[in-house]
């Protein structure tokens, strides 16, 4: 594979912490201007194929930038820039000088330097904020603080680890959106990883997901969401069950009888046995093929949970829409979402 | 790999295992190691006199004196035995910091017997009323030549003496052709250029007294030029006695470069050369005489103890170790040098001496301008 | 009020303890210089603060100090680094190496050190001997170690994610190192720099020693006013002066380490290996600062072993030249030639063990009973800054002359003055600060909503100790403890104007065998020197092998 001649290539990576691999043999790519997101649960070496790439761990195998090998430039001179979970502002620096740190590196100073700070700050939305001290900043601020330091010399490559994992879930999902928003505005290349699979999604146009050091799947992220790599894959991506056999064959009927009458296609139907349901991919109707006992239900404000012994296939989370009060010991029917399931490849059945 | 959590030091929430052994091993520790628990085995003997066990029923004497006092296990016992007293020595610091803190606790002695003041200090002492009255009833024939001029015993006994005394590196001169110098004067003269060391009046004993030799050779106007002349004659000044001989003397035992040190008339005695004879010599018209007295402390709580303590510090028994225990010579006409002493070490005849008084007035004036004249 | 109560209770026993055996004795000799006939005459003081000669003496102590502390920092720094950050082999045994100088005796690391740079010595053609530059290549012999572990232990547990965001922003190794390491290092530094600063002010053996009593040190002055020229009056001013330096040389280091954002954050970086087993994988050139660092801390590695070595060799000579031997060893068991001493030399080591162990368990008390005070979470701020006052007050007695203290004693402590206790208590004051420097910052650590949750499950004031503190502060006790070991086996100052002359401790021992004529003495004493030396090291090894990041960090 010869490398991108725009943007990152990773050519069998191997990152290895006294003689135990962390990564394992990983290619990649990232063209220019993308977005990508590694995601995998913590110990993937998610982390550590960032750090690979930034230069703070020794790496066999090849990382090129524009088509060339990165081999022997030490971080400061790769132009990427780094972002951590929780920041790492240097807490003896106001935020303006946070935010400059970058610029003073790189001899830009003066006026063009503070009207670059006013800018970045104001991108981040703390206009306001430069004299502050991290130490007065509440944890949202100081990412957002911390972006800007990141974006300030407008980077080749942007690596963001964790970036929004130390924030609260509304706090987050707001941030997210902000990030997506400010990192397309600036036409940003960013290497993203995550644990958090909305995150991702929110954030990214590529995913790519890593486990026990290995890259197991890498596409667009609508691609690798709709037909997850394995049964693992598909539950680290938040579906509920993996279902096979009977069950799955059950399923798949049944969004085949929906599809032909929405007029749609179910892929890859005929020939997985293996099929990724999420929560809410059963859907209360009365016109549904499929029926089922209500064993619970919950309440929220936009719909009702339920959990449903569906007849030939067992115990599955179903949703029923807010006007419905479905109770326990009910009997119901129930359609598939087909939007909301996928087709797993068979051979990867997972023993866990 | 993750950075971000910090290890935490306590794998266990609480091990209480651990923590016994460990402060069991901690009492142990303290119990067997400490001074407080420890005193029982190996105690000098205060502890005993307390509980007041049979040998010290007179109690305990405490002796104030300076860090080189030194009397022998032996003669300690022996003082023990055949007075009953139990014997507790407090030795710290030089001449000036023993007179000084006599001075300072006057009438509230931290002891009963002081030893170790000398003819430079002495008047300050008597001065400040550090001492009761007392003269032993028995006096050695030659001790009265040795008493302080003006107090003449009543307070004072003389206990020993010694000479500070330019000494040579008789082998070097040989070695090197050159005739030997005898005089105060010989050492400014440029053939001995750099050759001479000695410690410095403000830090030393031995050295407070070079200086007093040196007022006492060219009078009170005349020994600042005789000091300027040496130290451009490239004398060097160290810190202390220990510090000239060992380090910098020729014959000190280690790389020194100087053959000439400011000693004692007795320090030949101890550089004897494989032939027998000394390697060094004591330059006699140069000494200093100086001479340690010890007193009753007025106030003591055993001045009947402190009264035998200096009686028996001019026993024959005392008088005839104090050259091997404490490089001094007695007082006491009645005791006989030690051999080497007598063959290899001869004693001034005719030190230079200045009244005490004279001393005790003047002291602050010639150190300040001595430190003056040599630090910079 | 109970938290302010309960506050008294803790505080009061340290605070008694030193009013007793600092306070009280200082202001004794104080007083006396202030009431030289029984009557107020204070012009005698000020009159001495206007002499030439007292100017110049500051000026002396004043530059030679800050000159030692400026290069004991210096070579501390990358040694803090190389010994803490670094992973080489031996690397514990450097570390504990490196610590021995901070406690031999003046009086023998001044003959080694004369024996080096002495005119006959291998160094002689320096011209070092009887200089400033003597004195200061003394100075930081006996400070770096205070640097190197006070540094050292901060950077060990330092986050590396600030300077991986500022390398990866851009900035290279030297750039990181000035821009986000070291004002991260800062409160370490700056707390060392404090106490090197404090103990090369108040140096007296080296300053004379080394100096070849040419230069006049506060110090050496105090000591020269008190003892020989019997001017209490001067004295005193000195002291004062000493005081004042010192107040404010603790509240400008107290200012200079607060961090903007209170709390310095913490992570652990695994060290790195100096000798990779597989080159060239590292990305970047070969990390230069770290050759640097090791190659500056092999160089201090030589200053510290010259003089050591000086000693080893000279102890293992046979008196009067000619041979190798062990004699002067063996002789530890007796009394000296010519019986310079009352008791053996091997008692003497006992003496100092035993004296040790007291002084450990007294500053380890009250040093933790200190640290429970300055870290419990203050409620206001004046209850801050009584805290933080308290925190310096205990820092005091390295700065003060200890003639003063010494003779403060004698004036003041009335029956107390002869008690064999003396001896350990004025150790455990000189090592007290080491104590609270090293638990500080440990019980600061502790997030006091565990001790909220401890006591609202019902647990005591003692039993949230027990199950909180005292699992994550254990082991950096035992690490002050050795320390407080070490710094009372080399106690020298003290120790040598309070001890009774049948129960000398070594470094007293060793100074009268130095002191007294005979070849063999002066070669028993280095053997002595050795042995106090191995000691130390042991102590020092058996800390390193606790692991404990902040151990004698201040």
């Amino acid at each position: 594979m010869s490398p991108l001649d725009h943007g990152l290539s990773l050519d069998h990576v191997t990152v290895e912490y006294d003689g135990v691999p962390a990564v394992r043999d990983v290619s990649l790519e990232l063209p220019d201007a993308a977005v990508l997101a590694v995601l995998g649960p913590s110990g993937s070496g998610k982390s550590t194929l960032l750090r690979a790439v930034a230069g703070l761990e020794p790496a066999a195998g090849t990382i090129s930038w524009d088509g060339r090998s990165l081999a022997g430039v030490p971080t400061h001179r790769r132009g990427f820039a780094l972002m951590f979970q929780d920041g790492q502002l240097f807490g003896h620096l106001t935020v303006a000088r946070n935010v400059g740190y970058p610029l003073k590196l790189r001899k830009v100073r003066g006026s063009a330097a503070s009207s670059r700070i006013e800018e970045l700050l104001a991108l981040v939305g703390l206009e306001g904020y430069a004299d502050r001290l991290p130490g007065t900043l509440s944890g949202g601020e100081r990412q957002r603080v911390a972006l800007a330091r990141a974006l300030a010399v407008e980077p080749k490559l942007l690596l963001l680890d964790e970036p929004l994992s130390a924030l609260d879930a509304g706090l987050r999902e707001r941030l997210a959106g902000d990030l997506a928003r400010i990192l397309r505005e600036s036409g940003t290349t960013a290497l993203m990883v995550t644990h958090d699979q909305e995150e991702a999604f929110a954030v990214a146009d590529r995913l790519a997901v890593m486990r026990a050091g290995h890259l197991v799947q890498e596409g667009e992220t609508a691609d690798v969401w709709a037909r997850p790599a394995d049964a693992e894959t598909a539950l680290f991506l938040g579906y509920a069950r993996v279902l096979t056999g009977a069950a799955a064959r059950r399923v798949l009927d049944a969004a085949r009888a929906g599809t032909q009458r929405a007029g749609t296609q179910v892929a890859g139907g005929e020939a997985a046995p293996v099929v990724a349901v999420r929560r809410s991919a059963l859907v209360v109707d009365d016109a549904g093929v499929l029926t089922g006992r209500v064993l619970s239900a919950t309440v929220t404000p936009d719909q009702v949970r339920l959990k449903v012994d569906v007849s030939g296939i067992g115990e599955l989370d179903a949703v029923a829409g807010p006007h419905r009060h479905p109770g326990a010991g009910d009997d119901v029917r129930l359609r598939i979402d087909v939007a909301r399931i996928a087709p797993v490849p068979g051979r990867d059945v997972p023993d866990q | 790999m993750r950075f971000a959590a910090p290890t935490d030091p306590t794998p266990g929430f609480f091990r209480p295992l651990r923590i016994t052994l460990a402060a069991t091993a901690a009492g142990l520790a303290l119990a067997s190691c400490s001074v407080i628990g420890g005193g029982g085995e190996d105690d000098s003997g205060s502890d005993a006199a307390a509980s007041g066990s049979p040998e010290s029923a007179g109690g305990k004497v405490v002796l104030v004196t300076h860090g080189s006092f030194n009397l022998g296990e032996d003669l300690i016992a022996d003082f023990e035995r055949e007075t009953g007293y139990e014997l507790v020595v407090q030795a710290a610091g030089d001449g000036g910091t023993l007179t000084n803190k006599l001075a300072l606790t006057a009438g509230d002695p931290p002891g009963d017997v002081a030893l170790g003041v000398d003819n430079t200090f002495a008047s300050r002492a008597l001065e400040e009323g550090v001492f009761a009255e007392y003269t032993p009833a028995q006096r050695p024939d030659g001790v009265a030549a040795y008493d302080l001029p003006g107090d003449d015993g009543s307070h004072l006994t003389p206990v020993d003496t010694g000479n500070v005394c330019v000494n040579l590196d008789t082998a070097w001169f040989t070695d090197q052709g050159l005739p030997r110098p005898s005089t105060l004067d010989d050492l400014t003269d440029p053939a001995y250029r750099d050759l001479f060391v000695t410690p410095g009046a403000a830090t030393s004993s031995p050295g407070m007294a070079f200086l007093l030799a040196t007022i006492a050779e060219y009078g009170e106007d005349g020994w600042q030029d005789y000091w300027t002349d040496l130290l451009d004659n490239g004398a060097k000044l160290v810190d202390g006695w220990e510090d000239a001989y060992y380090t910098d003397f020729t014959q000190g035992g280690g790389n020194g470069q100087r053959p000439i040190v400011l000693s004692y008339d007795s320090s030949p005695a101890f550089t004897i050369g494989k032939d027998g004879s000394s390697t060094t010599e004591a330059l006699l018209d140069t000494c200093f005489a100086q001479v340690e007295y010890a007193g009753v402390l007025d106030g003591a709580e055993n001045e009947e103890g402190a009264r035998a303590l200096v009686d028996f510090l001019l026993t024959d028994e005392v008088q005839a170790a104090l050259p091997d225990l404490m490089y001094v010579y007695p007082v006491s006409d009645t005791v006989d040098l030690p051999k080497a002493w007598a063959e290899h070490a001869p004693r001034a005849e005719d030190p230079h001496t200045l009244d005490p008084a004279e001393i005790e007035d003047n002291r602050e004036t010639w150190l300040r301008e001595w430190s003056d004249l040599t630090t910079r | 009020m109970r938290r302010t109560a309960g506050l008294v209770a803790l505080a009061a026993l340290p605070v008694a303890v030193l009013s007793v055996f600092f306070v009280l004795p200082v202001s004794g000799m104080v007083a006396r210089g202030f009431w030289p006939e029984g009557t107020f005459d204070p012009g005698q003081v000020l009159d001495v603060l206007g002499r030439p000669r007292t100017h110049r003496v500051l000026w002396f102590t004043l530059w030679t100090s800050t000159a030692a502390t400026a290069i004991a920092v210096l070579f501390g720094l990358p040694a803090a680094y190389a010994l803490h950050r670094l992973a080489f082999p031996l690397r514990g045994l450097v570390r504990a190496l490196l610590l021995v100088p901070f406690v031999l005796p003046t009086v023998v690391v001044g003959v080694a050190f004369r024996e080096l740079l002495g005119e006959g010595g291998p160094l002689g053609f320096l011209g070092w001997d009887g200089t400033p530059a003597a004195i200061l290549a003394g100075l930081v012999f006996f400070n770096t170690a205070v640097v190197i572990r006070t540094v050292g232990a901060t950077w060990e547990s330092l986050d590396p994610r600030p300077a991986e965001a500022a390398a990866a922003l851009g900035a290279g190794p030297w750039t990181v190192f000035r821009t986000v390491t070291l004002p991260a290092l800062r409160p370490a530094v700056v707390s060392a720099a404090s106490v090197v600063f404090l103990f090369c002010a108040t140096a007296f053996g080296v300053v004379l020693t080394l100096g070849g009593v040419r230069y006049a040190s506060v110090e050496t002055e105090i000591y020269l006013l008190t003892t020989n020229l019997f001017d209490l009056s001067a004295a005193a001013a000195l002291s004062l002066l000493q005081l004042l330096v010192v107040t404010l040389l603790l509240a400008l280091s107290a200012r200079l380490r607060a961090t903007p954002d209170g709390a310095v954050a913490r992570g652990v970086s695994r060290p790195r290996p100096l000798f990779p087993r597989r080159a060239a994988r590292r990305p970047g050139p070969p990390a230069y600062g770290d050759v640097l660092a090791a190659l500056s801390t092999l160089l201090l590695l030589l200053l510290v072993a010259a003089p050591i070595v000086t000693l080893i060799v000279g102890s293992l000579q046979r008196s009067g030249g000619g041979g190798w031997t062990l004699d002067n060893y063996q002789a530890l068991g007796g009394t000296g030639e010519h019986d310079a001493l009352l008791a053996p030399a091997i008692d003497a080591l006992v003496t100092s063990l035993r004296t040790a162990v007291d002084a450990t368990w007294m500053a380890l008390l009250l040093g933790g009973l200190v640290a429970l005070v300055v870290t419990r979470r203050s409620h206001s701020r004046s209850e801050r800054r009584i805290r933080g006052v308290l925190d310096g007050f205990f820092m005091l007695p390295l700065g003060v002359s200890a003639v003063t203290l010494g003779f403060g004693f004698l004036i003041t402590l009335g029956p107390l003055r002869s008690s064999p206790l003396l001896v350990p208590i004025a150790q455990a004051l000189v090592a007290l600060p080491l104590v609270v420097r090293t638990l500080v910052p440990v019980l600061g650590g502790i997030d006091d909503r565990q001790r909220q949750a401890a006591a609202s499950l019902g647990a005591g004031p003692l039993r949230t100790a027990l199950v909180v503190d005292l699992p994550i502060v254990w082991k950096p006790l035992l690490a002050a403890a050795g320390f407080c070991f070490a710094v009372s086996l080399g106690e020298f100052g003290a120790t040598s104007f309070l001890a009774r002359a049948e129960e000398p401790t070594l470094p007293v021992v060793i100074f009268q065998l130095i002191g007294h004529p005979g070849a063999m003495n002066y070669q028993m004493a280095l053997a002595a020197s050795v042995v106090l030396a191995a000691a130390t090291t042991v102590v020092m090894l058996l800390v390193e092998r606790l692991r404990v990041p902040s151990a004698g960090a201040m």
